[in-house]
């Protein structure tokens, strides 16, 4: 789709962004030394820090993430939001107060706490650099989804304005002001959730053929198979086609291309009962060798002889035939949805010798399918008799159960608090926050879903669509909000990686001992490699859903980190060469599994599916139980010769 | 860590969230019609049981805030402790 700039959202926008900055930059004042910058003095109030945890963790993964998936496949993206709060319950029975007891400015200083091992703190950082960085990916990724809505810019840009903006942010400021902006953002967003949800309620369904633009999906037939021989001339109303004679790729689809006027348009064949077929109007993208973009037959563009594609996400049926609803309640909007019919889009390729088609199909989905797990295509699994297909949605459970607990963004902010109680209370003032988004997240994503505000090619930009589609001032504080979310969990990301570089890695490596001025130099110009490093991967990674990108992220921190920490806290067996292997191993095994999957293969290499060399995708469920595997192991081989008081 | 009077609770909390949310896994994966059926109000179990590990894990966050003592390091905090 091409988007048309609003002035009022860029003002609000504008606006939004300029308060974050200053409010940043005046608080960034006051961390001039390393414990101002990295862990603000301990001195943040438990009810703002509780406040930022929801503020760091509602990430663009949580907001646009979760519902761009429920809006393109239902329930399974609600998926994500429970286990993303799952995974609270474990920081907060587990890891929250050790933590805090433990540590003072990073995860590997609670796991060093004991050992004072230079391999530990080493293999921490490394940990937490590549935690972060796969973390970063996907808010990257977002903040280019909500940039080319509301500015009109494309992908790429949003990337670069947010990469500056927060190599800005962290380079001038520190913690102080990150968990004040977190403070400030997760509240607007709740808020503003909050408000898009009644609203939603009021609005309750309709049933429509189109989306917002105005167009009518139109269908034709029913025609017998011969009807649809090449040169067969088709007829609905004042309106003819001719049956284009198409390649081999094409015959071997369930899809027909139709000529009228010069143009050709895609159709998809759905057969009725009596062996006939209907055609359904399709929404292609052909993009040529020689470097066209054709919309639906046309040259890409909003003028005269161009197209771009139309919206979508509506309803064809309301139960009892109604054909709108009016205002429905919190349980009211389920049960009406149950009993309806959506129209979804899914995709499907159709490659030629010099191009290559992407076909965007209806599929009427009955709303009892939509809310049910198993619609996405990673998912689908767990319908299958198969243990192997429903290994990869059990694995992704597990990774986000143990995942929330060993992000290094989150585990930092338990040192910007002054005790285990702070600790403790923040964390159920996080848990709460974040629960009642979630909650929300249900709402939006199927809002968005019926919306008739959808861009078929990008699920991330659903929930701010869908703001749009009800106001231009909700729009407007949505995507600003948004936008800071992504800016505010940038910086949380990369202010633990520069703690990582500078406490964990020179620190121990260097045999300069740096003082504080020097610690803070070097924190912010790691900040400024690692902010480099998340534009190049925010725009490589553009397509991808940002929640399954998150995913991964949290299979790493888990297989990774996890079974240190929580070994560490339950085993008076741990050695510190159990934690060092079982850092490693966690990691290159859970990455190694990322990279072979089939996913990498092809979304990122664009490869077949067929030659992926793991059989099921997300990898926690191997490398979590791996990562405790290798640290008893270890541990036992290498257990002190002398019987030590513990 | 799991020797003090917090951690115990901490501890049987967790179990008590942690079956609850295996419920969800397991009925997702070996009985996933289940998650179809409409117990109540119109709306599927995959709804309902959604909405009960949201609602538990907040229930449980603040019965465990409210069931803890203050640590020793907190207290001497309170007392103006050195941190």
């Amino acid at each position: 789709m091409i988007y048309e700039p609003s002035v009022l959202a860029t003002i609000v926008f504008f606006a939004f962004v300029g308060i974050t900055l200053g409010l940043s930059f005046w608080l960034g004042r006051q961390a001039k030394s390393s414990q101002g910058y990295f862990a603000a003095h301990g001195q943040i109030p438990w009810f703002v820090n509780g406040v930022a945890f929801a503020g760091d963790y509602l990430s663009a993964a949580s907001f646009l993430g979760i519902c761009g998936m429920i809006a393109f496949y239902g329930y399974d993206g609600f998926l994500y939001s429970i286990g993303y709060l799952a995974g609270w319950i474990v920081a907060l029975f587990i890891v929250a107060e050790p933590m805090k007891r433990l540590g003072k400015f990073t995860f590997a200083d609670a796991l060093n706490s004991q050992f004072d091992s230079p391999g530990i703190q080493i293999a921490a950082g490394i940990s937490t650099l590549v935690v972060s960085v796969f973390y970063l990916i996907p808010q990257m990724v977002g903040a280019g989804a909500l940039v080319t809505p509301l500015l009109g810019f494309d992908h790429w840009v949003g990337v670069v304005i947010v990469g500056a903006t927060v190599m800005l942010i962290v380079v001038t400021a520190g913690m102080v002001s990150t968990t004040w902006v977190q403070f400030l953002k997760g509240s607007l967003l709740v808020f503003f959730s909050a408000l898009m949800t009644i609203m939603l309620l009021s609005r309750g369904f309709s049933v429509e053929n189109g989306g917002q633009d105005g167009h009518d999906f139109r269908t034709l037939g029913p025609y017998s198979p011969g009807q649809l021989a090449p040169g067969e001339m088709l007829e609905n109303g004042n309106e003819q086609w001719t049956v284009v004679d198409s390649t081999k790729a094409w015959q071997d689809t369930d899809f027909v291309q139709l000529e009228q006027n010069g143009v050709v348009t895609v159709w998809h064949e759905v057969p009725t009962d009596d062996g006939q077929v209907r055609l359904t109007e399709a929404q292609s993208i052909t993009e040529t060798k020689s470097g066209e973009t054709l919309i639906n037959g046309l040259p890409k563009g909003k003028g005269e002889g161009q197209a771009v594609l139309h919206p979508t996400g509506y309803l064809s049926d309301l139960p009892g035939d109604q054909k709108e609803t009016g205002a429905v309640g919190p349980l009211g909007f389920f049960s009406t949805l149950q009993q309806s019919t959506v129209i979804r889009w899914p995709k499907a390729f159709v490659f030629e010798e010099d191009s290559k088609t992407t076909v965007y199909y209806q599929k009427p989905t009955p709303g009892s399918q939509v809310l049910r797990p198993g619609e996405y295509p990673g998912f689908q699994g767990i319908r299958s008799e198969r243990l192997i297909d429903k290994l990869n949605f059990l694995s992704l459970m597990l990774a986000l159960f143990c995942g929330t607990a060993s992000l290094p963004h989150i585990l930092i902010r338990y040192y910007t608090v002054k005790d285990e109680t702070a600790a403790r209370k923040s964390t159920i003032v996080g848990i709460s926050a974040i629960g009642f988004f979630y909650i929300l997240s249900l709402y939006i994503g199927l809002g968005a879903m019926t919306s008739g505000a959808l861009d078929v090619t990008n699920s991330n930009m659903a929930a701010p669509l869908l703001a749009r589609s009800m106001a231009e001032w909700l729009f407007a504080a949505i995507s600003a909000i948004a936008f800071t979310t992504v800016l505010g969990t940038v910086s949380g990301l990369i202010l633990a990686s520069a703690g990582a570089v500078t406490h964990d890695l020179v620190g121990r490596l260097s045999s300069h001992k740096m003082n504080d001025t020097e610690q803070v130099r070097l924190a912010k110009l790691s900040s400024m490699g690692v902010g480099v490093v998340a534009i190049i991967l925010g725009i490589v990674f553009e397509k991808m859903n940002v929640s399954y990108l998150v995913g991964w992220a949290f299979s790493v921190a888990a297989s990774a980190n996890l079974p240190s920490l929580v070994m560490l806290l339950f085993w008076k067996g741990t050695t510190k060469e159990g934690i060092i292997t079982a850092l490693l191993v966690g990691m290159t095994s859970s990455l190694g599994w990322i990279l072979l999957s089939e996913d990498t293969f092809t979304q990122v290499y664009g490869l077949s599916a067929d030659q992926a060399l793991v059989p099921f995708s997300q990898p926690g469920i191997v490398t979590i139980p791996l990562g405790f595997l290798t640290l008893i192991v270890v541990s036992l081989l290498t257990q002190p010769k002398k019987q030590e008081a513990a | 860590m799991f020797d003090s009077p917090n951690g115990r609770i901490a501890m049987i909390l967790f179990v008590v969230y942690l079956v609850l949310y295996s419920g969800f896994m397991l009925i997702n994966v070996f009985a996933p019609a289940m998650m179809d059926e409409t117990p109540l109000a119109g709306v599927n179990l995959a709804i309902w049981y959604g909405f009960l590990l949201i609602a538990a894990a907040i229930f449980l966050a603040f019965l465990y805030g409210a069931l803890c003592r203050p640590s020793s390091e907190d207290r001497d905090n309170a007392k103006g402790g050195q941190q």
